[in-house]
């Protein structure tokens, strides 16, 4: 009897998945070995990588990817976890935090970036009126080339902590309330309880946070974009807006070898690291 | 032990959410709401004048009525890829679950593999441009479906393994075959995931910027208007702060309404990514 669950129900999607993802990703790794039009490609060996890693404004670009994606999501584990553990405790008004931490997660992006492109005006803008009433004199937050990319990361930070808040709030509530009284008999002050229970039993949650802003992080683009555009100079410039410049630019081979740098980042850093934190799991 | 609630921590948790959180959305109202020459001091203060009206027209009319195409563009764009990954990455979940083994493994691979791997932006234009898609709408829906499949599936597939198998073999006994079994009985069955999945896919496709600036040039979507918007009315904020406010207003519809199935959906996607 045939079974009634065909491998061809893979097709369709198979069909789409490899024509617009598979080919391209295998396609790339040839087409960064080229010097590329789209239309006619010259094989050149690794000069694009050699280009790639010589020039100041593309090594620029790789050192802040690495800066970005660690940054943003160790102010989101952070943040994240502080925030799942004062909306989960005794605190009034948690539907209402919930969905004020979480709702900039839905808005778009270039809104939200544009939005603090404004507040973040160096003079005019509402976070350094603010700092100068108490006497703070607020920095050029995106035009000083000290600060332009850090900026775009809080600003990334958040936007995307509420995201890990709810994750984080799934793995606490999941916790069996026993631990917690057990310990409270035991005399645990709420810090002990933080740590030896909290803190370990969290840590599913915990590494899909890491990993998920890892791989959020370190692909980036859209904010950057919308609210330095790289710049000044090339100073907040990552590997994705690398791509998108020397793709307008015309050199598709040399964006390529962007993308396969970008390939090789994720995976080097996401692959080891997931399967570094999903081995040392607690057992419950 | 003691159920007190923590007044004092609350009442901070309350302003400090409120300042850090609300007052950007409160800004974008307010700035939205201004004329011209207020709107340029960028402070937050109440509009001498509301004229929200009259910005939303002046919005809506510039440069030939382009928000209107773009929102026409983006509600094709959103409506017709989340069809489609839903569908196809729901077939692909119902056989993956039912039948792993050595074609499951490398299903699951590949998965695992569209969650992780960027994109390969110009291979991809050369591939849409041979095949005759490059800035089209067609080609940039299909590119969303490849992108989209991965989340969909392991949505599905956590959801299938909790719908019992006698079904299918009561389905089967009863003379259906696999598209009737799969349209007629599992699919309906999927209802709430599908809805959850919709939700948190169109939020998602109707924010995207990168594909469609790289993949459709021509034609206008709202991210892309807006941030075109950006560049060349860099005076008139009012204007701009109207724009991103209008921009705002569907994820906020999906959020007031989904609220429960956007949290079960993210979480559940991620916590077993």
């Amino acid at each position: 009897m045939k079974s009634p669950y065909p491998r061809w129900f893979y097709l369709p999607a198979a069909l789409v998945y490899a024509v617009l993802f598979v080919v391209p990703t295998f396609a790339s790794f040839y087409f960064s070995l080229t010097r590329w039009t789209i239309f006619e490609s010259h094989f050149i060996g690794l000069d694009n990588f050699v280009t790639f890693f010589q020039e100041p404004a593309l090594v620029k670009g790789f050192v802040n990817t690495l800066i970005y994606g660690v940054v943003t999501s160790g102010l989101k584990v952070v943040i994240g976890l502080g925030l799942a553990v004062l909306l989960t405790g005794r605190i009034a008004a948690r539907g209402y935090l919930r969905s004020v931490v979480f709702f900039p997660v839905l808005v778009s992006t270039i809104g939200v970036g544009l939005t603090f492109t404004v507040l973040m005006n160096p003079e005019r803008g509402l976070i350094n009126q603010a700092l100068g009433t108490v006497g703070v004199d607020g920095p050029g937050w995106l035009t000083d080339p000290a600060y332009a990319l850090l900026s775009v990361a809080l600003v990334d930070v958040w936007k995307g902590v509420g995201l890990a808040t709810l994750i984080f709030i799934a793995g606490i509530v999941s916790i069996p309330q026993e631990y917690f009284e057990a310990a409270r008999t035991d005399g645990a002050s709420a810090w002990d309880m933080f740590r030896n229970i909290t803190l370990p039993l969290a840590r599913p949650a915990t590494v899909t946070v890491v990993i998920l802003s890892l791989i959020g992080g370190l692909r980036s683009f859209d904010l950057i974009w919308a609210m330095t555009r790289g710049g000044p100079g090339f100073t907040s410039d990552v590997v994705a807006s690398v791509i998108y410049k020397q793709y307008q630019a015309g050199f598709a081979g040399l964006s390529t070898a962007g993308n396969v740098v970008l390939f090789v980042i994720v995976t080097a850093i996401v692959l080891p690291l997931s399967r570094f934190l999903n081995r040392k799991e607690v057992e419950l | 032990m003691n159920g007190r609630r923590n007044w004092v921590l609350s009442i901070v948790a309350i302003v400090v959410s409120a300042v850090v959180f609300l007052v950007p959305f409160a800004f974008i109202v307010l700035m939205a709401g201004k004329d011209r020459a207020q709107a340029s001091l960028l402070d937050f203060s109440w509009p001498h004048q509301l004229q929200f009206v009259r910005n939303f027209a002046d919005v809506v009319e510039a440069r030939d009525y382009m928000l209107i195409i773009a929102y026409i563009n983006s509600t094709v764009l959103t409506v017709a890829s989340v069809a489609g990954m839903v569908v196809l990455a729901a077939m692909v979940a119902f056989v993956l679950q039912r039948r792993p083994g050595r074609w499951g493994g490398l299903v699951n691979f590949l998965v695992l593999a569209g969650l992780i791997v960027p994109p390969a932006v110009v291979p991809t234009i050369w591939v849409l441009k041979g095949t005759g898609t490059f800035g089209t709408m067609p080609g940039l829906i299909l590119v969303e479906i490849a992108f989209g499949l991965s989340f969909c599936v392991l949505l599905f597939r956590a959801f299938i393994a909790t719908i019992p198998r006698e079904l299918d073999e009561a389905a089967v006994i009863d003379g259906a075959g696999p598209l009737r079994l799969f349209f007629r009985v599992i699919f309906p069955l999927l209802r709430s995931v599908i809805i959850t999945a919709v939700v948190v896919q169109s939020v998602t496709v109707f924010n995207d910027f990168v594909n469609p600036l790289y993949f459709l040039p021509g034609d206008p979507t709202v991210q892309l208007t807006l941030y075109n918007f950006a560049g060349q009315y860099t005076s008139e904020y009012n204007l701009l702060f109207m724009n991103i406010l209008l921009i705002t207003v569907p994820p906020l519809v999906m959020f007031l309404f989904f609220n429960r199935r956007i949290v079960a959906g993210m979480t559940a996607g991620a916590i077993k990514g």
